[in-house]
């Protein structure tokens, strides 16, 4: 069981500068989200786009956004559960949380903060109609472990730059490879674009284009794919059926948790501190609803704050607090630095 | 100020015509999350960057559409329920020349 002060739930922006506001106060936090990566749409989605309404910052990466969010917060050596979606939470008589993964990983923490965003990145699955019946049964959305393709003959589809990674990547490791696009362009990385090129031209994957996959064969598992091209099909013999159609957000388990919903986002009280129906569990960022609320990372950042304050008084309901500013106080972190405003030197001239 | 009147079909399929401005630097996507005519979460979820699928909706007029950009035509390419008639929203400007403009939005998902 991983204890914790403040267990959040999401590592987007808001979530990782959750981690330094809590710092300031004390509370150490855990992150949890369904993606590998801290960043959440920021690393996802667009990491290579510009933000300009971060304030301060004219121009700023979105992926250098998350790095710096990283340096930010790394004093206060924050725990990360990623590549695990939160599932169920419990409430414990003690008024903490039990929180556990989609891997069955429990977190256990007096307060949960909600930074989902959009909620939690889930594979878009090709309308097939029979696709269902052959998950897990020859069908992933999701290459965990490549090895599991050895010797296989594995179909991918896609146009993006999974299926190109994935194409290459597996055209050492599967019996054979075959990568179907509704069109000839690819939208990926120009090595990646030129390195299926050769393996296509020295027949080592198999490329059809513009063709799409339209039904699926089998009796409990996948035996082929139907590819439609110009109109007419074929049917090509396959153990794994891959479609890699990027990943799309969904509020997922969060919306059975016994929150109030409005608007596929979590209603909060955002005249006090943004906590949600359950006393305990707070929800800020692009995942909370109130009245007059922009789904910005600048008013993420501001709800986390005034979170954590609130969580502080929950947490310590006898103690009595101030806020410092970091000028003044510094930056303590829990790994011994210290980061502090440099003293005047008062000299006299003689 | 200028607007524009345009007709946009719901995911229910119910007929809307609305006013949009042109001087806001609204695009199709942003008209119709403005008018709350898809749910909140089912609608620019990327932002309007051409990097989902969500305003994805078919043009029913005859108008002079912005020449579809590699980006839109490779989301275009990955996305489900696609027609010849489909657009993303988010990459449609609202300006005088689409005034009556009609178009229906496609299925969640």
């Amino acid at each position: 069981m991983i204890k914790t002060d403040i267990l959040i739930i999401g590592a987007g922006p808001t979530g990782l500068f959750t981690v330094f506001e809590a710092g300031l106060l004390k509370l150490k936090c855990h992150l949890i989200d369904a993606l590998p990566i801290p960043g959440g749409q920021c690393s996802e989605i667009y990491p290579k786009k510009p933000i300009y309404d971060i304030p301060a910052f004219p121009e700023i990466l979105a992926g250098d956004l998350v790095d710096n969010l990283m340096k930010q917060i790394e004093p206060f050596q924050p725990g990360f559960t990623l590549g695990e979606r939160a599932q169920t939470i419990e409430a414990l008589e003690d008024g903490s949380f039990i929180v556990t993964t989609s891997k069955g990983t429990r977190h256990q923490a007096p307060v949960v903060a909600i930074a989902g965003g959009l909620g939690s990145f889930e594979p878009r699955k090709p309308l097939i109609a029979s696709i269902e019946k052959f998950e897990g049964n020859g069908v992933e959305y999701i290459i965990r472990d490549p090895e599991f393709y050895r010797s296989k003959k594995v179909v991918i589809s896609g146009g993006g730059d999974s299926a190109l990674d994935w194409c290459i990547f597996l055209s050492d490791i599967a019996e054979s490879v075959t990568l179907v696009h509704r069109r000839n362009e690819f939208r990926g990385a120009l090595d990646s674009v030129e390195k299926a090129q050769e393996l296509k031209n020295t027949g080592k994957i198999e490329i059809i284009t513009p063709a799409e996959i339209v039904d699926l064969k089998g009796e409990t598992n996948i035996e082929g794919v139907v590819i439609k091209r110009e109109n007419i099909e074929t049917t090509v013999a396959c153990d794994h059926f891959i479609p890699l159609f990027g990943l799309s957000p969904k509020l997922g388990p969060i919306a059975d948790w016994g929150l109030e919903i409005e608007k596929n986002a979590i209603k909060v009280d955002n005249t006090l501190d943004y906590q949600t129906n359950i006393p305990g569990i707070y929800a800020i960022g692009d995942v909370n609803t109130y009245p007059g609320k922009l789904k910005l990372i600048l008013c993420g950042f501001h709800e986390a704050t005034l979170m954590c304050q609130s969580a502080y008084k929950r947490i310590f309901p006898d103690k009595r607090y101030v806020m410092k500013y970091t000028t003044v106080g510094g930056v303590e972190g829990f790994d011994g630095t210290k980061k502090e405003a440099p003293k005047a030197v008062i000299k006299a001239i003689v | 100020m200028i607007d524009i009147t345009i007709t946009i079909i719901d995911r229910q399929g119910v007929s809307h015509e609305i006013n949009a401005p042109t001087d806001m630097n609204m695009n199709l996507m942003e008209v119709v999350k403005s008018y709350e005519l898809a749910p909140e979460g089912t609608i620019g979820v990327c932002g309007g960057m051409a990097m989902c699928a969500s305003c994805q909706c078919y043009v029913e007029s005859g108008h002079q559409l912005p020449v579809i950009s590699d980006d839109e035509e490779a989301m275009l390419s990955e996305a489900f329920n696609v027609k010849t008639t489909s657009r993303l929203g988010c990459q449609i400007q609202m300006n005088p020349e689409m005034d009556g403009l009609k178009v229906e939005l496609a299925p969640e998902c």
